[in-house]
């Protein structure tokens, strides 16, 4: 058979589309994008002035040492189960007050654990006491 | 005389160059973009699971708070006394401020208290520890 003359044909691809890529791309990426805006426990602080006395079954108490451990209501609890202890007294008294005392040489994370959890308890009523002097 | 028989010569404008002028621009850009260093002090963020996202970028002012009880609010270093002062002109031209603690991990609560009643002082009560997702 005869081999046919192959005819030189130039192939080139046509790249006039390559910026509405270019521009889809970006467009994209400008949609998409969000800023990270800081994420943290909301708490806001009592005014000042206001300190009251509460009678003792309105109120939860938890007393952090320098060390760590963690009293509820005169009780060595582990951190991870204030959560489901606290769960149980708010079905009974939802407006229960919730309140968290630190150690001045408290490290500043055990705090947050202990609030973290109190806030996933669903407490409504949290108040943070004064460390003594 | 004859008019000269107009030659059909193709009026299109390349575009084969349009991609070359975009990269250029995204380079100058690229380059010419300063982006803020990391503000405020170096620290460890604590953890919890509760986190909620601040809401108005606007009202927000920035605590940091490190291990060692250096301050500084909205990168100005600050003393610890000094923070009810600072803080009560930021509140009169904003009374919605929100502050947001962002305080290390390893930090005492002492200097954590001593930051939250002098913002009792000036009443900017809305606070935000922030935190890391994590247990």
């Amino acid at each position: 058979m005869l081999l046919e003359k192959k005819r030189e044909r130039e192939v080139a691809i046509p790249t006039s589309s390559m910026a509405d890529i270019a521009f889809l791309l970006l467009t994209f990426f400008l949609v998409t994008t969000s800023l990270d805006l800081d994420k943290g426990l909301q708490l806001p602080l009592p005014p000042k002035g206001t300190q009251q006395e509460i009678s003792k079954d309105k109120i939860a108490t938890l007393f952090v040492n320098a060390a760590g451990d963690i009293l509820y209501d005169d009780e060595e609890i582990a951190v991870n189960n204030i959560k489901d202890r606290l769960k149980v007294r708010l079905a009974q008294n939802p407006d229960l007050i919730v309140s968290i005392k630190t150690d001045r040489a408290t490290k500043y994370q055990v705090f947050m654990s202990v609030l973290d959890q109190v806030q996933l308890a669903e407490a409504t009523k949290i108040s943070i006491a004064e460390p003594d002097e | 005389m004859a008019i000269n028989k107009k030659s059909k010569v193709s009026t299109e404008i390349p575009t084969a160059s349009m991609p070359d002028i975009v990269f250029m621009l995204l380079l100058f850009f690229m380059v010419t973009t300063v982006f803020r260093t990391s503000t405020g002090l170096d620290i460890t963020l604590p953890q919890a699971k509760r986190i909620v996202k601040l809401e108005a970028k606007k009202n927000v002012v920035s605590l940091w708070a490190n291990v060692e009880g250096d301050i500084s609010i909205d990168d100005q270093l600050t003393p610890v006394k000094e923070i009810a002062r600072v803080m009560y002109k930021k509140i009169v031209e904003n009374p919605l401020i929100i502050v947001s603690m962002k305080i290390d991990q390893g930090a005492d609560m002492g200097l954590v208290t001593d930051i939250q009643q002098q913002l009792r002082e000036v009443n900017a009560l809305r606070v935000n520890y922030t935190a890391r997702y994590g247990d």
